[in-house]
C-alpha cells in the first residue's frame, strides 16, 4: 500500500520515544534462576561503564557472600546503606534518598523484585528503580525470570513453588536493554555444588525443592523466550518509529471477564500472557450488579484485587454497571470495543442458585456467537475454596430469627381461619407465601429462604395430614408440599433480589444528590474557604471517610487547610510524606496505594492544569481506599472539587487584579490631590504671613492679607479634616453613635460653624417642626450636611440662595438642599459622589477636593441612608437629596 | 481686667506661644506649663483664676489633670480638644471641666469663651433681669419676653432658661442641666431635656435649624449666644 497514511511514523511510537529522553536508562540482567551469575555480570558491566570515565555509583548490591563477586565491588564508590528499624530489628535497606542526592549517572540496584523493609517510601523495590529513572540517572539491575508477574503462574505450574514478589511487565517493557544471563542447567547445578551460590548447609533443601534439571531447563526455555520475544518487540518499535513498513499492530482487544471468583487473579494473568503473545491490547472488565452489592466483602476484594493486578500488567480496567444480564452488558461493551476475544473463568457450580438463575459464563457462551472465547480453568484446590465461599449466602443468625417470625406470624392468622373452617387448608399456602414475600423484601434474600423453609415445615406440621406431625400421608399433599417449597424459594429469591436492587438504586440515587448538591453548594461560593469546606465535606460525605484539604502554602509547605470533620492536630510524618510525593508526583500515595502504604491517610493529588494541593482521605478499613471503584469515585469527586477550587481561585484573582487596578487609581488621585490642595492653601498662608513682616504696609493691605491667610488656613484644616474622614471610612474605623436625634438641631450646628463659608449667601431653612426624629449620629451627619452646604457656597454665585427642605418619606426623612449654581450634568451626577471625583464645566477650574461629596455619600451610607444628585427645580441648580433613617424611639408629646 | 492670671497647659510650644501673644494682648497675665503634672501644680501654688487644658499631653490624661485640679479648686478650666474628640470631650466636661474650644479655633472665639467662664464666677443674682437682643429674662418675676410679648413658660421650662442665661455664652451640657433641674436621679433623661427645650425654643420663636439664640452642641450640651 503506497499511500503516504501509512508510511507515516506511528504517532505511538514517535512518543514513546520521546517519553524515553530526559529520563535514566534502564539495563536490566535477567537470569533463569538465582545462581546464574547476574550480579557478576552486572558488576562487570559496570566496571567498565567506570573505566569509560562515567560516574557509577552502587546503590546497592547483593552479594550473598560470594567471593568473586565481592571482589569485583572494590575500587566502586558504594552508597551506605538505611537502617531502619522494624518491630524492634535492626533492618538495611536501599536508600533511595541518598542516590537522588548523590545523582550519578549510573547506579547499580540489585535484585528489582525486593520487597522493601516496611516503613519505606515504596513497597517494592521497583518502584524506587523507577523513581531513579525519572530523575534521569541511568540504572543497571538483575531480575529472576520467575518474578515476572504475568509469568508467575506459569512459573508456579513448573516449578510448584509460587513467588510472592513480583514485578509488574511494564517494568520490564520500559527497560531500555535486557541482557539474558544464560547458564546451562548442569553447571549451575554444578557450581551449587561447589558453594559457589548458596553456603554450604542450606543446599540440600534447594536442590530438592528448586534446582531440580527440569525446573532449570523449563526456566531457561522461558527466560529466553521472554528475551526472544521482547527483541520482536524492539524491532517492531523501531520499524515504527523509523516508519518502515511492516506489521501493523491491530486494534482487536481481548477481554477478560473478572468477578468475584478467587480465580480472577489467574484469569488476569492468563489474559496478559494471552496479549502479549498475540500482540493485542487487553481489557480486564468487571460488571457491578445488584447481586455485586450484596457480596461480602472479602469476595468484592477478589474482584478489585483482580482489577489492580490487571491494571499493574498494563490493561485498561474497567467498571460496568448492570441492573441484570452481567452477560449482555458484558458483550455490547466488547462489541463497542472492537473485542475478539472473550477470557472467561470456567462456570462454578451455582447450586441453589443455578435453578433460578443462569450463570454469568453459560449466558455469554451462548450469547457470544461472534467471539472467540477461551475458558480457563481452576487450579486444583482453589476451585475448592472457591466452591466454600459461596458468595451471597452468608448465613447468620438473625436471618434464622426472620425467617422463625415470618414464619410464625403467618401461623398465627392462618390457625384461627384454619379451625373456624373458612378456606380448604391447601389455601392457607397463600398466607405464608405472603409471609415469605414479605420478609424476602423487607430484610433480603437469606431471611426469605429461611422464611421459606420454616414455613414449609410450619405448613406440613399444622395442615397436612397426619396433622401436627412432619410426617406426610398422602401423595396429594406430598406434590403440594413440594410445590410450595419451590414457589417460596423462587419467590424468597426475587423479593431478596428486589431488595437488593432497591438498595443499589438508593445508594447510586444518594451519591447523584451528594454530587448535585455539592455542585449547587460550590457554585453559590466565591470565598476560597467556603469551596474548600464544602469539597472536605463533599468527600467525606460521598466516600464515608475522614477528609482533609492540604495545599501548599507561601513558602512551598504543604499545609492542610480544611477537613471533614475537622483537621487534623498534627499530621504524623508517614502521611505527610505520602502527602508530598502525591502532590511533588501528581500520583495517589499513602494508605491502599503501592507508595508509603503504612501511612493511615491516602492522598490522591488535587489537580486541573496546575497542581493545587491534596485531598487526604482516611477509611476505617484502609483497604477501602485500593478498591478500583472507591478509586474512580475518588477521581470524580476530586475532579469536581478541584475544577471548584481553580474557578473561585481565578475569581479571586480577578477580584484581586481590579481591586488592585481600583487601588492604583486611587493611589495617583490621592497624590495629585495631595499636592495640589494641600500645597495651594499652605501657599496662601506663607504668602500672607510673610507679606505681614514687611513694615511699611498699609492697614488695609495687612487686613486683606490676614484675612486671606485665614480663609486658606480654615480651607487646609477642612481638608485635613475631610482626608480623617476618607481615611476612617476607607478603613471601616467608622462607627456612627446613632441616637435619637432632631435634623433640625444638626443643620442648626452645621450652619453656626460655617458662618464665615455661609456669609455670602443666603440660606433658607425650611423644615417642618413636626419633622420627626431621626435615628443618626449628629457629629456625623451634621459634617455631611456642612459639606453639602460648602459646596453649594463654593459652586453657586454670591448672593443667591441655598435652601434646605425636609419631608417625611415612607422608611424615612429626606433632608435635600438646593443651590443656584451651574448644576451638575446628568451623566456625571452619579459619578460626583466618587473618591476624587472633580466636575469640570467648560472653562472653569475645578476647586473641589473631590473628597467632600465621597464623605457625604460615606456618611449617610453608614447610616443604611442613601445619597443622590438631581438637578434643581426647574432644571436650575442643584439638589442633593438624602435618606436618612427614623428613630425608633416614640415621638415626644407635643 | 488686669491682675486676671491664666493657666496655659499645653505641650505645643509655638501654640504656648501664639496663646501668649493672644491673652497678653487681651489684657490677661499668663502663666505656663508644659506638662500635667506640672500644671497641677501650678494650679495650686500660683492660683491662676482659669485654666487652659489642653486634653493630648504627654504625661497625663487630660481627665486626671481636670480631677486632680477639682479636688481642691473650683477654678473655671476650659479644654482644647481635637475635633472628633467628642467621646473625650464629653468625658472632661462630666470631670469638671467647664468648657472647650476645638483646636483649630480662631483667637477671637477663645477670647470669648475665656470672659464667658471669668463673668461667671460673678453671682448671677446681681443681675436679675439678663437681657440677649430682644429676649428679657426677669428672674425674680420668672418671666420671659420675647420682643415685648410674654412667652409662657412652665417651671422647669423657665429653669432651664434662666440656667442657660446666667452661663451665657457658656456650653452647658446635658447633665449640668439635669441634674440641678431634675435633680441627680434625672441625669440619663436626655428627653426631658429635649422636650422642654424644643417647647422653649418654639415660646420665644426660635428655630432650632437656624439658631437665634439656643445652639445644640451635638451629643454634648447647649449654649446660649450671649
Amino acid at each position: 500500500m503506497p499511500d503516504a497514511e501509512r508510511d507515516r511514523p506511528a504517532p505511538e511510537a514517535l512518543l514513546d520515544v520521546a517519553r524515553r529522553e530526559g529520563r535514566g536508562k534502564l539495563k536490566i540482567f535477567l537470569g533463569a534462576s538465582p545462581g546464574v551469575g547476574k550480579t557478576y555480570a552486572m558488576l562487570e558491566a559496570a566496571r567498565l561503564r567506570a573505566r569509560e570515565g562515567v560516574d557509577v555509583v552502587v546503590g546497592l548490591v547483593e552479594t550473598h557472600g560470594r567471593a568473586e563477586t565481592e571482589a569485583l565491588l572494590a575500587g566502586l564508590e558504594a552508597l551506605p546503606r538505611k537502617q531502619l528499624d522494624y518491630r524492634g530489628q535492626a533492618l538495611e535497606e536501599f536508600d533511595l534518598d541518598a542516590l537522588l542526592t548523590r545523582k550519578p549517572g549510573l547506579a547499580l540496584i540489585d535484585e528489582l523484585a525486593h520487597s522493601n523493609v516496611p516503613g519505606s517510601r515504596h513497597l517494592k523495590r521497583w518502584q524506587d528503580v523507577i523513581e531513579v529513572l525519572d530523575a534521569g540517572i541511568d540504572v543497571v539491575t538483575a531480575l529472576n525470570i520467575q518474578h515476572i508477574e504475568s509469568l508467575n503462574d506459569v512459573v508456579a505450574r513448573i516449578t510448584g513453588v509460587r513467588v510472592q514478589e513480583t514485578v509488574p511487565d511494564v517494568v520490564i517493557q520500559r527497560a531500555d536493554e535486557i541482557e539474558l544471563i544464560d547458564l546451562p542447567p548442569e553447571e549451575l547445578i554444578g557450581r551449587l555444588h561447589q558453594g559457589k551460590v548458596y553456603r554450604a548447609g542450606t543446599i540440600g533443601r534447594a536442590l530438592d525443592n528448586f534446582f531440580t534439571k527440569p525446573n532449570l531447563t523449563a526456566l531457561r526455555e522461558l527466560a529466553l523466550r521472554t528475551v526472544a520475544s521482547r527483541v520482536d518487540d524492539e524491532m517492531l518499535r523501531l520499524m515504527q518509529a523509523n516508519s518502515l513498513t511492516g506489521p501493523w499492530p491491530t486494534q482487536e482487544r481481548i477481554l477478560v471477564c473478572i468477578n468475584e471468583s478467587p480465580l480472577a487473579k489467574s484469569l488476569v494473568r492468563a489474559g496478559r500472557r494471552m496479549a502479549e503473545r498475540a500482540d493485542l491490547s487487553w481489557i480486564a472488565a468487571t460488571v457491578v450488579t445488584t447481586r455485586h452489592e450484596a457480596l461480602p466483602e472479602a469476595a468484592r476484594r477478589q474482584t478489585s484485587e483482580a482489577l489492580q493486578l490487571a491494571e499493574a500488567l498494563g490493561a485498561e480496567t474497567v467498571t460496568l454497571h448492570a441492573q441484570s444480564g452481567a452477560a449482555d452488558e458484558l458483550l455490547t461493551f466488547a462489541r463497542a470495543r472492537n473485542v475478539t476475544r472473550l477470557l472467561i473463568g470456567r462456570p462454578r457450580r451455582r447450586w441453589p442458585f443455578g435453578i433460578v438463575r443462569e450463570p454469568v459464563a453459560d449466558r455469554l457462551l451462548d450469547a457470544a456467537t461472534d467471539f472467540e472465547v477461551t475458558i480457563v480453568a481452576a487450579e486444583r484446590g482453589k476451585a475448592v475454596a472457591a466452591r466454600l465461599k459461596l458468595p451471597g449466602l452468608s448465613f447468620n443468625w438473625r436471618s434464622l430469627l426472620w425467617g422463625i417470625a415470618g414464619a410464625a406470624i403467618a401461623t398465627l392468622v392462618a390457625l384461627p381461619i384454619d379451625l373456624l373452617g373458612l378456606v380448604p387448608p391447601p389455601s392457607l399456602v397463600v398466607i405464608y407465601m405472603v409471609a415469605v414475600l414479605f420478609v424476602g423484601a423487607r430484610f433480603g434474600l437469606v431471611p426469605a429462604l429461611a422464611t421459606s423453609v420454616i414455613c414449609f415445615l410450619a405448613h406440613n406440621f399444622f395442615y397436612t395430614a397426619p396433622r401436627y406431625s412432619f410426617t406426610i400421608q398422602s401423595a396429594e399433599d406430598v406434590v403440594g408440599i413440594v410445590l410450595f417449597l419451590i414457589g417460596a424459594l423462587f419467590t424468597g429469591t426475587l423479593a431478596g433480589q428486589l431488595r437488593a436492587q432497591v438498595a443499589t438504586m438508593r445508594t447510586s440515587q444518594k451519591r447523584t444528590a451528594m454530587l448535585y448538591d455539592f455542585a449547587k453548594r460550590v457554585a453559590a461560593k466565591s470565598d476560597l474557604d467556603d469551596v474548600l469546606y464544602a469539597g472536605a465535606y463533599h468527600v467525606a460525605a460521598t466516600l464515608n471517610c475522614r477528609s482533609l484539604i492540604l495545599m501548599p502554602s507561601k513558602t512551598g509547605e504543604l499545609e492542610q487547610v480544611q477537613g471533614y470533620p475537622s483537621i487534623e492536630e498534627e499530621l504524623d510524618p508517614r502521611a505527610l510524606a505520602a502527602a508530598r510525593w502525591a502532590f511533588e508526583h501528581n500520583e495517589p500515595a499513602g494508605a491502599g496505594t503501592p507508595t508509603l502504604p503504612t501511612s493511615e491517610w491516602m492522598f490522591v493529588p488535587l489537580a486541573t492544569a496546575n497542581p493545587l494541593g491534596v485531598v487526604g482521605l482516611q477509611f476505617k478499613d484502609s483497604r477501602r481506599g485500593a478498591d478500583p471503584e472507591v478509586r474512580r469515585l475518588i477521581q470524580a469527586v476530586e475532579d469536581q472539587v478541584a475544577v471548584a477550587i481553580e474557578r473561585t481561585r481565578m475569581a479571586t484573582d480577578l477580584g484581586n487584579l481590579r481591586v488592585e487596578a481600583e487601588g492604583e487609581k486611587l493611589r495617583t488621585a490621592l497624590l495629585n490631590s495631595l499636592s495640589h490642595d494641600l500645597r495651594t492653601p499652605l501657599v496662601s498662608v506663607i504668602g500672607a504671613l510673610t507679606g505681614l513682616e514687611a513694615d511699611d504696609l498699609p492697614l488695609t493691605s495687612r487686613k486683606a492679607l490676614v484675612e486671606t491667610g485665614l480663609d486658606e488656613a480654615k480651607r487646609l484644616d477642612r481638608y485635613v479634616q475631610n482626608l480623617l474622614n476618607m481615611t476612617r471610612l476607607e478603613y471601616g474605623a467608622l462607627k456612627p453613635r446613632r441616637v435619637s436625634v432632631d435634623l433640625r438641631e444638626i443643620v442648626g450646628s452645621a450652619r453656626a460653624n460655617l458662618n464665615r463659608v455661609l456669609e455670602r449667601h443666603k440660606v433658607v431653612a425650611d423644615l417642618p417642626r413636626d419633622l420627626p426624629r431621626i435615628d443618626a449620629d449628629p457629629v456625623l451627619i451634621g459634617q455631611a450636611i456642612a459639606n453639602i452646604l460648602e459646596n453649594a457656597a463654593k459652586y453657586a454665585p454670591p448672593g443667591s440662595t441655598i435652601h434646605l427642605g425636609a419631608r417625611t418619606g415612607r422608611s424615612g426623612v429626606m433632608l435635600s438642599i438646593t443651590d443656584e449654581g451651574p448644576g451638575i450634568p446628568e451623566a456625571e451626577r452619579e459619578k460626583v459622589f466618587d473618591l476624587f471625583y472633580r466636575v469640570t464645566e467648560g472653562d472653569r477650574r475645578p476647586t473641589g477636593t473631590g473628597l467632600g461629596l465621597a464623605i457625604v455619600r460615606g456618611f449617610v451610607e453608614a447610616h443604611e441612608g442613601r445619597v443622590r444628585a438631581l438637578a434643581g427645580p426647574n432644571g436650575h441648580g442643584t439638589t442633593i437629596e438624602m435618606d436618612l433613617p427614623l428613630s425608633t424611639d416614640p415621638p415626644d408629646p407635643a | 481686667m488686669s491682675g486676671t492670671r491664666i493657666l496655659v497647659v499645653e505641650d505645643e510650644a509655638p501654640i504656648r506661644r501664639y496663646l501668649r501673644i493672644a491673652i497678653e494682648g487681651a489684657g490677661f497675665e499668663m502663666i505656663e506649663s508644659e506638662r500635667g503634672r506640672a500644671g497641677v501644680e501650678r494650679a495650686a501654688t500660683d492660683a491662676p483664676d482659669l485654666v487652659v487644658l489642653d486634653l493630648g499631653l504627654p504625661d497625663m490624661d487630660g481627665k486626671a489633670v481636670i480631677a486632680a485640679i477639682r479636688e481642691w479648686s473650683h477654678v473655671p478650666i476650659l479644654v482644647l480638644s481635637v475635633r472628633d474628640g467628642e467621646t473625650e470631650k464629653v468625658a472632661a466636661l462630666d470631670a469638671g471641666a467647664d468648657d472647650y474650644v476645638t483646636k483649630p479655633f480662631s483667637t477671637q472665639e477663645l477670647l470669648a469663651r475665656l470672659r464667658a467662664l471669668l463673668r461667671s464666677r460673678k453671682p448671677v443674682e446681681a443681675k436679675a433681669v439678663l437681657a440677649f437682643g430682644d429676649l428679657i429674662i426677669d428672674i425674680p418675676a420668672h418671666a420671659v419676653r420675647r420682643a415685648g410679648v410674654d412667652a409662657r413658660l412652665t417651671r422647669k421650662e423657665f429653669e432651664v432658661l434662666a440656667m442657660l442665661a446666667s452661663h451665657a455664652g457658656r456650653l452647658v451640657t446635658h447633665r449640668q442641666l439635669l441634674s440641678t433641674i431634675w435633680g441627680p436621679a434625672h441625669t440619663e433623661d436626655a428627653h426631658y431635656l429635649r422636650i422642654a427645650i424644643g417647647h422653649i425654643r418654639e415660646k420665644i420663636g426660635d428655630d432650632a435649624a437656624d439658631p437665634k439664640f439656643i445652639l445644640t452642641e451635638p451629643g454634648v450640651g447647649y449654649r446660649l449666644l450671649g
